[in-house]
């Protein structure tokens, strides 16, 4: 058969591609969230204009949305590599392609970028938010973490929830990249095994179906936030 | 920094920003010209056409490029009907000209998206207005249509054709040696991995900034009715 999908089938390949798939999900719902952290602080030091700090997220920003993800992922892993072999035979540990390690590079690695897309889409939202709330609230008295947390953190939420949706969607299809430096996630298995049952068609195949099934389950459910929290206007 | 390794390294890199530039200038004149043309199969009154339109953007911009680039090179290779296809084999067999598919293919998607909402935007009575004058539909189209169109989309193709630089760093999983290629091929021989990655970061840098000059400056010229 061509195709090659009794291969796939009597390999037990569609059990190994399912957990790359859980990985790539783990992979990129964990950048996210520490991309998401890092856009919140980076967007709020672009937003106030921090003074020597604005300079450096401007230089994080520009180099990371300019210069490609496959570049980033190698400056990360191969710089982490050789600190990484040099702790770990000093402490008598071979072993460094152990997965947990890969997993922690990957998340760094997208996380960054992720944060990079993220700060600007925060950046946006604060900018977003009518001034006059937050001289209301100043002027009503109310503490400053106070009016973070009460005026300016659920409006930013809100505004930013399409530019997350972006960048989640991007996210996710950069995970693909790290399967180049050897994480067994969606894209890994993909090559591993069609590189083992000489079958790249289908698996390859297979691997776009799952990625493709990924992004538009999570659009789906992205929508569906969106349409709880939008803001019920009076006309 | 070391004198040279730096001699060492930006020839090789400059070399790869060739590569890149060739890359990135080929996919782009196709995906444009593939992209309008799905742009505008998107806005057919024909739900089939429009249907195949819509289809060919989720599944190009609901995959990561990495998956289609493989799927075309090691996949598509495999085929016995592609191999029998003297052209298609010619495309499928080089990694640069599977790269350039690949990326055209994936610009595209994401142009006819920009270019839709560009065309959507042009307003209904400008277009009646041709028709009354007695307009062909080519001719509409060409002189009113697609100039404001794409006036309005211009900005947001900017972002798509840094997108697609930074897509032909995906070319270097294929075999193609291009500055990511190159860089990384440094990394390994060298160890001096922050070094080679400023420089390849330098050369990507610059290259979107020039685009984003081009974009700029067409974007003035453009707009020039509006007095400044």
């Amino acid at each position: 058969m061509e195709f090659g999908l009794l291969q796939v089938w009597e390999g037990g390949w569609i059990g190994a591609i399912m957990r790359g798939a859980a990985i790539t999900v783990a992979v990129a719902v964990a950048s996210m969230m520490g991309g998401f952290v890092v856009g919140v602080i980076c967007g709020l030091i672009k937003w106030g204009r921090v003074r020597p700090l604005t300079y450096l997220v401007d230089g994080y920003t520009a180099v990371v949305r300019g210069v490609p993800e496959l570049l980033i992922i190698y400056l990360l892993f191969f710089s982490s590599v050789e600190f990484v072999t040099r702790v770990a035979t000093a402490f008598g540990y071979a072993g460094l392609a152990d997965s947990g390690y890969a997993f922690i590079i990957a998340v760094i690695a997208i996380g960054a970028i992720s944060g990079a897309y993220s700060t600007e889409v925060v950046r946006g939202a604060l900018a977003a938010i009518p001034r006059g709330h937050i001289e209301a609230a100043r002027a009503l008295g109310i503490p400053g973490l106070r009016i973070f947390r009460r005026i300016i953190l659920p409006q930013m939420l809100r505004i930013a929830i399409p530019g997350i949706n972006n960048v989640w969607q991007v996210t996710i299809k950069d995970t693909a990249l790290v399967s180049v430096v050897g994480l067994q996630e969606l894209m890994r298995t993909a090559f591993v095994g069609s590189n083992t049952t000489r079958h790249p068609f289908i698996f390859y195949l297979i691997a776009a179906v799952v990625y493709l099934a990924i992004t538009l389950v999570s659009q789906a459910g992205i929508d569906q936030a969106e349409r709880l929290l939008r803001l019920r206007s009076r006309k | 920094m070391d004198v040279e390794l730096f001699w060492q390294a930006v020839p090789v890199l400059l070399k790869g920003l060739k590569i890149t530039a060739i890359l990135t200038f080929l996919s782009v004149l196709i995906g444009f010209n593939l992209g309008l043309g799905l742009a505008l199969m998107r806005l057919s009154s024909n739900r089939f056409v429009s249907g195949f339109a819509k289809g060919y953007s989720t599944v190009f911009r609901g995959t990561p490029l990495l998956v289609q680039i493989f799927l075309l090179y090691y996949g598509l290779g495999q085929l016995s009907f592609i191999k029998d296809n003297a052209a298609l084999w010619w495309v499928i067999s080089d990694g640069a000209r599977c790269a350039v598919l690949a990326l055209a293919l994936n610009t595209a998607a994401y142009t006819s998206e920009i270019l839709r909402g560009g065309l959507m935007s042009v307003p209904a009575g400008l277009v009646e207005a041709a028709q009354a004058c007695g307009m062909s539909r080519a001719l509409r189209f060409r002189r009113i249509e697609f100039p404001l169109a794409i006036r309005q989309a211009l900005p947001a193709y900017g972002n798509e054709l840094i997108l697609t630089v930074k897509g032909t760093s995906l070319a270097s999983t294929i075999t193609v040696l291009e500055v990511t290629g190159y860089a990384k091929r440094l990394m390994s021989q060298t160890y001096a991995v922050f070094e080679i990655f400023a420089i390849a970061g330098v050369l990507y840098l610059a290259t979107n900034l020039v685009l984003i000059t081009l974009i700029r400056g067409l974007e003035r010229h453009l707009t020039r009715y509006q007095a400044r």
